[in-house]
């Protein structure tokens, strides 16, 4: 079983104040620091153990630029056998649709029976990269996928809807898997992983190498231009309660037996 | 005349919500712009949906097969090329839902039309299309145009519209052929139902929710004392069900269940617009956070900026204090 992951590094931005840059379309990224988008993290993951059950190989691949090879070399750590930069500074500013085509470039002279993304991720949210890189080769796809069965030839996969509920579907091989979250326990990378991954190499790749050209990619080949990036407004101001814990417990009480909820 | 295109989601018989919302939307753009409204469903024996939705549109286009009983993003994908094609919409609506995510990027390769994604606003910009979308956990907003086109097609967040009302009118239904020439690969074989759970927090009347601030399984009892205090029930962000620190039963949010509780106090949960989807009905709302920042603050009644491990604690004291002295 082939199989090739994208994987994407992200900053962390939970209990991060984020500030808008200079230009005034991105964030600040100096002092953010960077992991492994999430739903990634899930799609590696099942791509390994798919591995590990059936034999093949798993191929790890990211677009950016200085310093998200991390994010492979993780790969390489928790056991992926390659990996893919594709580095450019052409490719800088792409949106969902000119990275889909950046990868789609890389992927496409590849042997793979599933190709992996991670449902979305958690920067710019678009959830469109695998499946219009799914559309881009031409394959069977589906996203936000909870459960992956390997057959002979076929898959039968689970899709998370809304409220609880799955559905089951199946689908020929090749495929594009858009990987939700909570479908396996990603593993920890260990000391022994990373020792290897250190002598493996990376192959890195840009616009030329993938037969693209700089209209293709980047800010240029994107559906979406961004305009600005702004905190957005808040729509409601909570009454915000300060003082010590005993303090906010106190007035917190308080509300509760007025509303009668003690 | 130039329209606007809604697809109508359905499951199980009955009409999506975030359909109506799309109407409205449909509805308050076609208004400023001197467009039609038209609507599309796709289903089997479909036409009670064709009646309904012509309360809301000018127009019910309506794609009537059994390989359309349930959704599927390729059949989808594939009747709405054709639709796209002949009937140039200047704008095609979808859900940001599961069933949206699925099928818009390949419908915006075959049509070859650019997409925005869970879009939270979106307005024609002469022949491109302004939209609004958050980045970043919900911690920034993005206003961006897609590049001018015969045709654009943008997914639209749940929850972000209110949903519109019956007109008086109620506008035409038209039949479509379904194309002969498909041939699907991908086949939908069912539902999974969720796992009952051990109670339905949905009945709850108080929930304490925890999120990722918890940072350990073992900090749970935390959380779980404050709720058993106020005699209410533990409910969670979807991280701690990816983690497997409490059962898939205890998730709010769109993927888990929707609560409306009297209250819902909310620890180190930063809101992710699926988790404020499922609590936003609550009576009062608390949310305890380290992060001044975190979206959910903006849903909130109060708020207390701080380390949840020492209010939830100083909280349950004072709850146990209080029903002891009572």
């Amino acid at each position: 079983m082939e199989i090739v992951v994208c994987v994407k590094q992200v900053p962390a931005t939970a209990e991060v104040d984020l500030v808008v840059d200079d230009s005034g379309r991105g964030i600040e990224s100096q002092g953010l620091v960077q992991e492994m988008n999430e739903w990634d993290e899930y799609a590696i993951e099942e791509a390994l153990l798919i591995k590990e059950r059936l034999g093949g190989t798993v191929t790890a691949i990211t677009m950016g630029g200085e310093g998200v090879d991390a994010v492979l070399r993780r790969c390489l750590a928790k056991g992926a056998d390659n990996a893919i930069w594709l580095k450019d500074e052409a490719f800088e500013g792409s949106d969902a649709y000119a990275t889909a085509k950046v990868l789609h470039a890389a992927i496409r002279g590849l042997e793979y029976d599933l190709v992996f993304t991670g449902a979305q991720s958690g920067d710019d949210n678009y959830s469109a990269v695998g499946g219009i890189l799914a559309e881009l080769l031409g394959l069977a796809h589906a996203q936000m996928v909870k459960k992956v069965e390997v057959g002979e030839g076929t898959l039968v996969v689970n899709r998370e809807l809304e409220g609880g509920l799955e559905e089951t579907l199946e689908l020929p091989m090749p495929a594009l898997l858009a990987i939700q979250t909570g479908l396996n326990e990603p593993r920890y990378v260990s000391i022994m992983g990373i020792r290897k991954a250190r002598k493996k190499e990376i192959t890195v790749k840009g616009l030329g190498d993938l037969g693209l050209t700089g209209g293709e990619v980047g800010e240029a080949g994107s559906w979406m231009k961004v305009q600005r990036v702004y905190a957005p407004p808040v729509e409601k101001e909570p009454e915000i309660l300060t003082g010590s814990p005993e303090e906010v417990a106190g007035r917190l009480v308080e509300v509760f037996r007025s509303r009668g909820l003690i | 005349m130039a329209e606007i295109l809604v697809l109508a989601e359905h499951r199980r018989g009955a009409l999506r919500d975030v359909t109506y919302e799309l109407l409205a939307k449909g509805r308050e753009i076609t208004d400023s712009g001197g467009l039609e409204l038209s609507t599309i469903v796709l289903g089997s024996g479909c036409s009670g949906f064709a009646g309904e939705l012509s309360n809301h549109a000018d127009r019910v286009l309506v794609v009537d097969h059994p390989d359309l009983a349930e959704f599927n993003a390729e059949a989808y994908s594939k009747v709405l090329v054709g639709v796209i094609a002949e009937r140039k919409p200047r704008l095609t609506l979808i859900g940001h839902t599961s069933c949206g995510v699925d099928l818009a990027p390949a419908l915006a390769i075959k049509s070859g039309l650019p997409l925005a994604t869970d879009c939270i606003d979106l307005s024609l910009d002469g022949g491109g299309l302004a939209v609004t979308r958050q980045v970043y956990g919900g911690k920034m907003n993005v206003e961006g145009v897609l590049r001018e086109a015969e045709g654009h097609i943008a997914t639209v967040r749940p929850a972000t519209f209110e949903p519109g009302e019956p007109r008086g009118e109620p506008g035409e239904v038209v039949s479509l052929e379904y194309p002969a020439e498909l041939e699907l690969v991908t086949r939908f074989t069912g539902f999974v139902e969720p796992p009952p759970g051990e109670v339905d927090i949905a009945d709850a009347e108080i929930i304490v929710g925890v999120g990722r601030g918890i940072k350990d399984e073992k900090n749970i009892p935390v959380v779980r004392e404050l709720a058993e205090a106020l005699k209410g029930e533990l409910g969670c962000s979807r991280p701690i069900v990816d983690k497997g620190w409490l059962p898939k039963d205890r998730q709010v949010g769109s993927s888990g269940k929707t609560v409306k509780p009297k209250l819902y106090i909310a620890s180190g949960i930063s809101g992710s617009f699926q988790h404020v989807m499922g609590m936003k009905g609550s009576d009062l709302i608390v949310v305890v956070n380290k992060d001044s920042k975190a979206p959910l603050f903006g849903f909130a009644d109060y708020g207390v900026v701080g380390d949840l491990f020492k209010v939830l604690p100083a909280l349950t004291e004072k709850i146990r204090e209080f029903k002891g002295s009572g």
